[in-house]
């Protein structure tokens, strides 16, 4: 098989000395670093391998600020790239900017190339489609929060490893049996606004705020202070307090703790898989994020994070032609397969979940296709499809701030939540007053 | 018996003043009239659309509580960077004055950290800081003191004052150093002799011929960790936990940067401009009649 590729590659470029100057060069901006960036060189490659017009350029311009902050500075100076992999938390800020760049779904029909959003899972649909259904950015790497046990550790506090607690009043009776059989750090968690805010909302079905979670206009306003987020909140601060949780920091940090040992039970990305299971010395499990049971509904689905790829405006025609086989490329499953199961982000579309499901990988790496599972739960719900709100890096980090403020014990939650909200919706009103032309 | 130079020429002084003029022109005083224009102007992220908004986005950082709160931050942070850095250069260069053998190499090793970059050094101290895996957490913890800044607002702070203040030091160290070598050794004999003991020699004479070096310095180390500090904190808290270590000049980067919010981060920057400008001639207006040249 690679043997093939690479045949086919060294083919390419033996003969691409007669063809170069008819080939259309497309610039591909990405924050892939690492065994990622590799993966995704090989798909660029592969693509670039079966046809002759077009040749992916793909370049790593640092972390997803990064690439963005690169990006926007390249559309003011007039040499964007032409397909940019913006973070989830970056769309809001991507569809605002019409004129700077090009929708998914008009790409494809101005190219005459099949493109069906429906194959995609609704929480990856939902959460790229603008508020007619049409697909603005086209999905690449999304993952979603799970949960992960040491079965070990459980095992020596004489709780049932094969048991993860599915709620968090049976999780907390778990933390304190663990720290009582001596466990020196409990639990732990990775992206803490996306997973207590963020997919929290999702799976108790509770807005995150007004509009559909700002899908539904930029005059939407948080609803994160809600009685239900409060408690939540409250019950991190408590668990913190009594040992039973310990913070991390704001993105991925958490996972090392969980990997090292050292932590029992982390709730982080389905990307944290690969590092845990080449770094563990023990047993593990991946299980669905607990929810309050008395809550209505709960648990309803999780949401995704990661990026997509964004069309920047201002390019050729044909350019655009190369761009849209491009991602028809990118939508065959065996090659979102292939990405799913080299780098342990969600296979995004059904067929890919079934043709991997069927190739056995998931025998062999169980827990894999928890995220899946999770994500299509239940048919999302206007509160559990995903959320756009403006200047959501600025918004995401006013969350971060008060739940720091709680976790450290010098605010309590109800303060802390309220004042996210408020400082959160000016932020977003600055966006709406930027954005309104 | 004049020694100035003195050109006849009209032009001549202008062209020999030209490159730099041009330099100061284009790299200090072009961005800082672009970030005023910036700072009056509400644009989206891609600069599609643009509303000219008067002193809105300074009306609304002074609205903003946090933003006010970061004052008192940098304050602090600029006074603990400022004061010990200067103490601990100062202590370490008047030890290295009076060191004979291998002063070279001892000299040498303190001046070497000028050489890291402000990024490389948040790095380093985070990780022999680092709450889990760092070395000095675990001597920490077998003395059983619990060490976690990524959630404890002091300990943060400790640590980004540590990093910045290891950073500066060999700057610092290098100007005493040369500042000691010109005080003439007779005069520190010549108290000797009266029967001055080491502490009454420096503080009556060492320091206070010091201090023309040591008021340059106290200038310098405010600008640094008003301005210089933010690759530091970059690498390191972050401006966290809640909003501990969020200094003025990392506000500024992280809005302008990551946040792709101009209007605000010009209008932080022209703010911080006039802080450091006001503080600079205060200086020089009032610390500066204690200095004896």
């Amino acid at each position: 098989m690679t043997r093939k590729v690479l045949l086919a590659a060294f083919v390419a470029a033996a003969f691409g000395a007669t063809g170069a100057q008819a080939q259309t060069e497309i610039q591909w901006w990405h924050s892939m670093g690492g065994a990622l960036g590799d993966k995704l060189n090989e798909l660029a490659n592969k693509f670039n391998a079966s046809q002759k017009e077009y040749k992916v350029v793909p370049s790593y311009k640092g972390s997803y600020p990064d690439s963005l902050t690169a990006a926007i500075a390249a559309y003011r100076a007039g040499n964007a790239p032409h397909i940019l992999q913006v973070f989830e938390v970056g769309t809001a800020t991507m569809m605002a900017a019409k004129g700077a760049v090009v929708p998914v779904y008009k790409l494809m029909k101005d190219a005459d190339e099949p493109f069906n959003p429906k194959v995609y899972l609704p929480t990856v649909t939902g959460y790229y489609s603008d508020s007619k259904g049409n697909m603005l950015s086209f999905p690449f790497n999304s993952s979603t929060v799970v949960f992960y046990i040491n079965k070990d550790a459980y095992k020596k506090a004489g709780l049932d490893p094969n048991k993860a607690p599915k709620t968090w009043k049976e999780f907390i009776a778990n933390a304190e049996k663990l720290k009582a059989a001596g466990q020196s750090c409990v639990y732990t968690s990775g992206w803490p606004a996306w997973m207590h805010i963020e997919n929290f909302s999702a799976w108790h079905n509770v807005p995150i705020g007004t509009k559909e979670n700002g899908m539904g206009g930029l005059d939407t306003v948080f609803q994160v202070n809600s009685p239900l987020h409060v408690r939540h909140i409250a019950m991190l601060g408590d668990m913190a307090k009594k040992g039973l949780f310990t913070y991390a920091g704001r993105t991925n940090q958490a996972e090392a703790k969980f990997s090292s040992g050292e932590c029992a039970m982390l709730t982080s990305s389905t990307g944290a898989q690969a590092n845990i299971r080449r770094m563990a010395k023990f047993e593990w499990s991946v299980n669905f994020i607990p929810y309050h049971d008395d809550v209505k509904g709960a648990p309803q689905n999780s949401i995704i994070g990661g990026a997509s790829l964004w069309v920047m405006g201002g390019k050729t025609n044909n350019a655009y032609k190369g761009v849209a086989k491009f991602f028809s490329f990118l939508s065959k499953p065996e090659i979102q397969m292939e990405w799913h199961t080299g780098t342990g982000y969600v296979p995004i579309t059904m067929a890919a979940y079934e043709m991997t499901r069927k190739s056995g990988f998931y025998d062999k790496n169980p827990g894999a296709d928890i995220a899946v599972k999770q994500l299509t739960n239940k048919p999302p719900t206007a509160n559990s499809k995903g959320l756009r709100f403006g200047n959501y890096v600025q918004g995401r980090e006013v969350i971060e701030e008060e739940i720091e403020q709680v976790i450290a014990g010098k605010k309590d939650a109800k303060a802390a939540m309220d004042d996210a909200v408020k400082r959160g919706n000016e932020i977003l009103r600055k966006f709406q007053a930027a954005n309104k032309g | 018996m004049e020694k100035r130079v003195v050109f006849r020429s009209a032009w001549l002084p202008y062209v020999l003043l030209a490159p730099q003029l041009v330099i100061t022109a284009m790299f200090f005083f072009w961005p800082a009239i672009q970030a005023v224009y910036y700072s009056f102007l509400l644009q989206d992220a891609f600069g599609m659309t643009s509303q000219f908004v008067w002193f809105q986005n300074y009306a609304e950082l002074f609205r903003d509580s946090h933003y006010l709160s970061s004052f008192k931050t940098t304050a602090f942070f600029a006074t603990l960077v400022a004061t010990s850095g200067i103490f601990i250069s100062l202590l370490l260069a008047t030890m290295a004055d009076s060191v004979i053998k291998g002063a070279l190499v001892y000299k040498t090793f303190l001046i070497w950290p000028y050489a890291v970059a402000p990024a490389i050094a948040g790095v380093l101290w985070a990780f022999i800081f680092a709450p889990s895996i760092g070395i000095v957490t675990y001597y920490l913890k077998v003395l059983g003191f619990d060490w976690n800044w990524i959630i404890d607002p002091e300990q943060a702070m400790a640590l980004v004052v540590i990093a910045s203040v290891w950073k500066q030091i060999s700057y610092n160290f290098l100007f005493f150093l040369a500042g000691l070598q010109s005080i003439p050794k007779s005069l520190i004999e010549a108290a000797a002799i009266d029967g001055a003991g080491p502490f009454r020699r420096f503080w009556t004479i060492v320091f206070p011929l010091l201090s023309p070096t040591t008021f340059f310095l106290l200038v310098i180390n405010i600008i640094y960790s008003f301005f210089d500090t933010f690759g530091v904190i970059d690498a390191t808290t972050q401006g966290g936990p809640g909003d501990a270590t969020k200094v003025l000049v990392y506000k500024v980067y992280y809005d302008g940067v990551k946040a792709a919010d101009l209007g605000s981060s010009s209008a932080q920057s022209v703010i911080l401009m006039i802080v450091v400008v006001t503080l600079t001639v205060v200086q020089f207006r009032y610390v500066e009649r204690k200095v004896q040249y």
